[in-house]
């Protein structure tokens, strides 16, 4: 190990202690709000200490003592300093419970993903409590101000608090309901480190990355949840794909013409096996068949040679779920593949017919590319500009907008916008 | 959803005089009330950024045909379309988005009175959606 690798280990081995010495300060003293700041403190504490001093003998007890010390100080009653001692002592011969370590984790993952809290709020919490991320690295990650990230998780630990929720696992019978915003949390953070992967650097881990790393950790914690599996399956495959999603300059590449040689295939494989592995329960979960639709995308020699039936049958499944309009027109996309782009286009009327994708770029692109594939290049065109004009990124408008300068139609003016 | 709250020199609805018109103790009450603005957004979680830019008679407009740029120095007969000053913010609806703009569209002018100015609301680009 070279010098250099010391303060990338530390900082490995602190952000997995994390969650495990915060759940251990809460299980004692609850106030998640200052228990919370405590552990940061000890991190940011640790991360000099034991690049100077090398490991202590005991990381996590370490970690422990240094946030409860702040504890301490905060309080300052007889009681949390004869709690201290107590504690000191036990921590000081051995390592925690490793079960009770577990049980803490999970609970910080509900407790993060609180209903009560708005969804980037909780993204936030996640990663500063679960993911041992400063505060700063947050912010930058999000291009925020510091400030602003500090008053939007300090904001978030206040709603907790305020929600008067134990730190403690939900319910059995609440298991489900809850476990669905975590679940959504962890995917949204992937999606945004994703999608953003040119703006979003996060120091050595980037967003997508850590979502990951969230995922096997709830994974391990809930071995048999078929869909927490799923989502680590979804997360790996689509994470495959990424080197061949843009060009070197940013620019967005599809799907269907992206260089499959630039797959991860070690992902792929992992992936898969995972997907298979949550396809095994039943009923079939929402994240289980979105992970068995991008396995089979990742496995197929191709676009065309994609096995395009079975996805269908997937996203049928998957709109009895969800019923979601996205799902519904990506629904006809497989339609398309199969049987032609005319029932797909009666699918894709009917949508737009319900309101449902109204002023969204998306219906406007499914339809632009049906209609092309048909050959109505005229009002595939008009149907480009349409969805460009009602893009918010600006790599998916680049990518319309030259969609639809592709398109050489004779004498095209630009429709009116109906809103 | 990221939004850029925009303020241009005209477009105040209200009527009111120019700002050099006002009692100094209206004055700071429209600064304070701007900072003060910001500071609850910030404790809200949802500030990104806020300028105000220099007067418009610095402003300068630069045409270039690749070889020799043109720049026209100030003042401009139509200075009060240029840009005065903006906020970026992080909110969860577009709804909220459009309630701060309120806020500042109302900021105290002469006699405390709203100044009703016109706030153009834009979201900024975000990255793509993923492709499931």
């Amino acid at each position: 190990m070279s010098v250099s690798d010391v303060p990338d280990r530390v900082e490995g081995l602190l952000r997995e202690l994390a969650p495990r010495a915060l759940g251990a300060v809460l299980r004692r003293y609850g106030h998640f709000d200052d228990a919370e700041d405590a552990v940061q403190e000890a991190l940011v504490a640790a991360s000099s200490a034991w690049v100077a001093d090398g490991l202590p003998d005991n990381p996590l007890g370490w970690l422990i003592r240094a946030a409860t010390r702040r504890m301490t100080d905060l309080y300052r009653s007889e009681e949390a300093r004869r709690r201290r001692e107590d504690l000191a002592a036990s921590w000081s011969s051995d390592q925690l419970d490793p079960a009770t370590g577990r049980d803490d984790t999970l609970a910080l993952f509900f407790m993060c993903c609180h209903p009560s809290l708005p969804t980037a709020s909780a993204v936030a919490l996640m990663l500063r409590a679960l993911g041992g991320l400063t505060t700063r690295e947050i912010a930058t990650a999000f291009l925020v101000p510091e400030t602003t990230m500090a008053q939007r998780i300090s904001r978030a630990k206040r709603t907790i608090a305020g929600s008067g929720e134990p730190f403690a696992l939900p319910d059995p019978a609440a298991r489900d309901e809850r476990l669905a915003p975590v679940l959504r949390v962890v995917y949204l953070l992937f999606n945004e480190g994703y999608a953003s992967s040119h703006g979003a650097e996060l120091g050595r881990a980037d967003l997508a990355t850590e979502a990951i790393r969230l995922g096997r950790l709830l994974d391990e914690l809930l071995p048999d949840e078929a869909e927490v599996t799923a989502l680590l399956a979804l997360m790996l495959l689509t994470e495959a794909r990424r080197v061949a999603r843009t060009t070197d300059t940013g620019a967005l590449v599809p799907l269907s013409e992206q260089d499959r040689n630039h797959w991860d295939r070690s992902l792929v494989a992992q992936g898969t096996a995972l997907a298979a592995r949550s396809l095994d329960h039943s009923p079939m979960g929402e994240y289980a068949a979105q992970a068995a639709i991008a396995a089979l995308h990742d496995g197929a020699p191709s676009h065309e040679e994609t096995d395009w039936r079975r996805i269908l049958s997937l996203y049928t499944v998957l709109v009895r779920q969800t019923n979601s309009p996205v799902v519904r027109l990506n629904r006809a996309v497989a339609v398309a593949m199969v049987d032609g782009p005319e029932p797909a286009l009666v699918l894709v009327d009917e949508l737009a017919a319900s309101g449902a994708l109204a002023g969204s770029h998306r219906l406007h692109a499914v339809r632009a590319h049906l209609l092309e594939t048909q050959g109505e290049l005229r009002t595939a065109k008009a149907e480009y500009v349409a969805a460009a004009a009602r893009s918010a990124n600006t790599r998916e408008r680049d990518y319309l907008t030259m969609k639809a300068a592709a398109l050489d139609v004779v004498g095209f003016s630009p429709p009116s916008r109906d809103r | 959803m990221r939004y850029m709250l925009i303020q241009n020199y005209g477009g105040v609805e209200g009527d009111c005089a120019p700002m050099y018109e006002w009692t100094p103790a209206e004055v700071a009450a429209h600064v304070e009330f701007q900072q003060a603005l910001n500071r609850q957004l910030e404790e809200l979680g949802e500030f990104v950024d806020g300028q105000g830019l220099a007067g418009p008679d610095e402003a300068r407009f630069v045409v270039s045909d690749g070889i020799t740029p043109l720049v026209t120095d100030g003042p401009f007969s139509e200075s009060k379309e240029l840009l005065a000053g903006y906020r970026i913010v992080e909110v969860d609806t577009a709804e909220r988005a459009v309630e701060i703009a309120a806020l500042i569209s109302a900021a105290p002018g002469q006699g405390g009175a709203p100044i009703r100015q016109r706030i153009e609301v834009r979201q900024v680009m975000s990255a793509p959606d993923p492709e499931v």
